[in-house]
């Protein structure tokens, strides 16, 4: 930039202003794994279940329309919240029937609106897939999203 | 040409476009399902559809670095590439690798995580063409003149390996998986990847202007700084929402808003350097992709990046359209347009032949960009449309998404802009000196 730089200083920035930098991001990276392990996530309900459900999660591919904490695709709803949206904690075994009724009725053929598809997914897959939800829901997410809708 | 190795780049580069057609097919494809949301519902549901949408464009943009590197090492270095055995074996088992991951996402073979849905040996084999490239050209590398170009753009290469190996790690704990998945994928597209443009770029600008090696490397030394001081720590603007602590809000918002300073950077000096050098350089069209890269980088890395990053903003536009409108214009504009510009600088060379198809070749580039500028601006006015029916009014996602439909069309009327644009550049690049006088006098030529 400034005529009194020379390349050889440039270059000694760089490399020491980049270990500098990528020190401190690995150190809050460090403090973030242990809160999102003591603080913000609840490890001790990470059931068997819990850990199925997100490989039926994984399986299906679901993020490539949906979001959940809002990263994915954007053309299905947020389902970070879906145990909340759908009464879970007023109701856990209505909210449960609900989302496990739902996607064993797709697709719904409507013509013009979103399908989506038929998965094989069995009884306690299913179940293995709420539970995930259910837990996800419970992440402090610095309160996100703003509202219900996700 | 001077050396006979950067012969090697030229399958890559073939690849690379192939690659980019059935990209944007596939782009154009899942613009139109948001139209007509019944069409292929039960073949090709969406997910895949968008999978091998962003997956093709992974690869292309990888087999484009690859290309650039195999091409400008000799000449930055002056010797020939170290093995060009490794480099004729790494671009099959990348090709067959990423010929079976598509054809296994069509029978739903795939993982679950965004962008990284290869399956497992697929991923392993990444790793392996990524272990014998960067050996080729560290080897290359060892052995020849050491110039700022070809170290940064090394280092990018480096980072994008090493980077990619958090690919690996998937833990139950999904604040966990998050915060990790960000390592590869910010850190590519926000890190080390802008090395590789950067470098690229610099390589460009050295050969089309004649400007002083001293002066552009010390330029791009500034910008790298920029871009890593800026970009490692930017990282947290990914962290506000998924389980993090709320300190990132304050360190992603500051850190992420001066990302833009090494895309303003990166303008500024391609405009002075093009004004310095001034030298007529034959090829018009790759000093258009250029300057064109560093222009709609600004504005789709930067500008739409900015638009959305400071965390009260970012509250109620995560994961909105707007996050896709500043994906398309970002990717476009830097890796797209980086590729486009070594690829149209390079072939003439590779193929022995004068850079023919100019007029043909801009023609795609305004095409295409503007193509890409109206796509992000209908996905901008959707993603405002959506924060505040969605987020401020408490609308359900379907209803807003019936509200902001009209947006979606010109979204995909705009996608079928660009595939033309990408037609005619791959015409333009691989049509011979024959086809253009063809075209020009529209009479069939007696065979000679």
């Amino acid at each position: 930039m400034s005529e009194g730089l020379t390349k050889s200083t440039a270059r000694n920035i760089f490399f020491g202003g980049t270990i500098f930098f990528f020190v401190i991001l690995v150190a809050l990276t460090v403090h973030s794994f242990g809160y999102i392990e003591k603080n913000s996530t609840d490890v001790a309900a990470i059931t068997p279940s819990v850990a199925q459900g997100k490989h039926v999660w994984e399986r299906h591919s679901c993020i490539n329309c949906h979001t959940l904490l809002g990263e994915g695709a954007y053309y299905a709803p947020e389902l970070g919240n879906v145990w909340a949206r759908y009464g879970g904690y007023e109701d856990a075994e209505g909210a449960r029937d609900g989302i496990k009724g739902w996607i064993a009725n797709q697709p719904t053929g409507i013509e013009g609106r979103r399908q989506m598809p038929h998965f094989d997914i069995n009884e306690q897959e299913l179940d293995a897939l709420v539970d995930f939800f259910r837990w996800v829901n419970t992440i402090k997410t610095q309160n996100w999203p703003p509202n219900e809708a996700g | 040409m001077k050396y006979e190795t950067q012969k090697l780049a030229y399958p890559y580069f073939l690849a690379a476009m192939g690659l980019f057609a059935a990209q944007v097919l596939g782009g154009m494809l899942a613009g139109t399902v948001y139209i007509f949301p019944n069409l292929l519902s039960e073949t090709v549901p969406f997910h895949i559809i968008r999978m091998i949408h962003t997956n093709a464009l992974i690869v292309w943009l990888l087999f484009g670095f690859f290309g650039a590197a195999y091409y400008l090492i000799p000449e930055e270095t002056e010797t020939e590439i170290h093995s060009p055995f490794i480099a004729k074996l790494q671009f099959w088992l990348f090709l067959i690798g990423a010929a079976a991951a598509v054809v296994g996402y069509l029978f739903g073979i795939h993982e679950g995580r965004e962008f990284l849905e290869q399956p497992l040996p697929i991923k392993v084999a990444i790793v392996v063409v990524a272990l014998m490239f960067l050996y080729n050209i560290t080897m290359t590398m060892l052995k020849g003149r050491k110039t700022a170009v070809s170290l940064i753009l090394t280092m990018g290469l480096w980072g994008l390996a090493l980077f990619f190996l958090f690919a690996f790690y998937n833990p139950d704990n999904l604040a966990l998986d998050k915060m990790f998945w960000w390592y590869v994928v910010h850190l590519w597209v926000e890190g080390v990847w802008e090395l590789i443009m950067a470098a690229i770029l610099s390589f460009l600008l050295i050969k089309m202007t004649g400007v002083d090696r001293e002066v552009v490397e010390k330029w791009l030394y500034v910008i790298v700084s920029m871009t890593l001081f800026t970009g490692l720590l930017g990282t947290g603007h990914h962290y506000y929402w998924i389980g993090t602590p709320g300190y990132w809000q304050w360190i992603g918002s500051i850190f992420s808003t001066l990302e833009v300073l090494p895309f303003f950077a990166i303008v500024v000096f391609a405009f002075m350097i093009v004004r310095k050098g001034g030298r007529d350089h034959p090829n018009q069209a790759a000093m258009l992709w250029t300057l064109g890269c560093a222009v709609l980088a600004f504005f789709g890395a930067g500008v739409w990046g900015f638009l959305h990053t400071l965390a009260p903003i970012n509250y109620l536009t995560h994961g909105t359209q707007l996050t896709a409108a500043h994906g398309h214009l970002a990717f476009y504009g830097a890796y797209v347009m980086v590729n486009l510009a070594i690829i149209t600088y390079a072939m003439p060379h590779l193929r022995g032949m004068q850079p023919y198809n100019q007029v043909l070749n801009m023609w795609s580039f305004w095409i295409m960009s503007s193509g890409m500028v109206f796509m992000t601006l209908s996905l901008t006015a959707a993603g405002i449309l959506q924060t505040h029916l969605q987020r401020v009014m408490a609308m359900g996602f379907m209803d807003v998404m019936d509200e902001i439909d009209f947006f979606f069309i010109l979204r995909g009327l705009s996608g079928l802009v660009v595939v033309i644009g990408v037609v005619l550049f791959i015409y333009a690049t691989l049509s011979t000196e024959k086809a253009q006088v063809k075209a020009k006098n529209m009479t069939p030529q007696a065979a000679e």
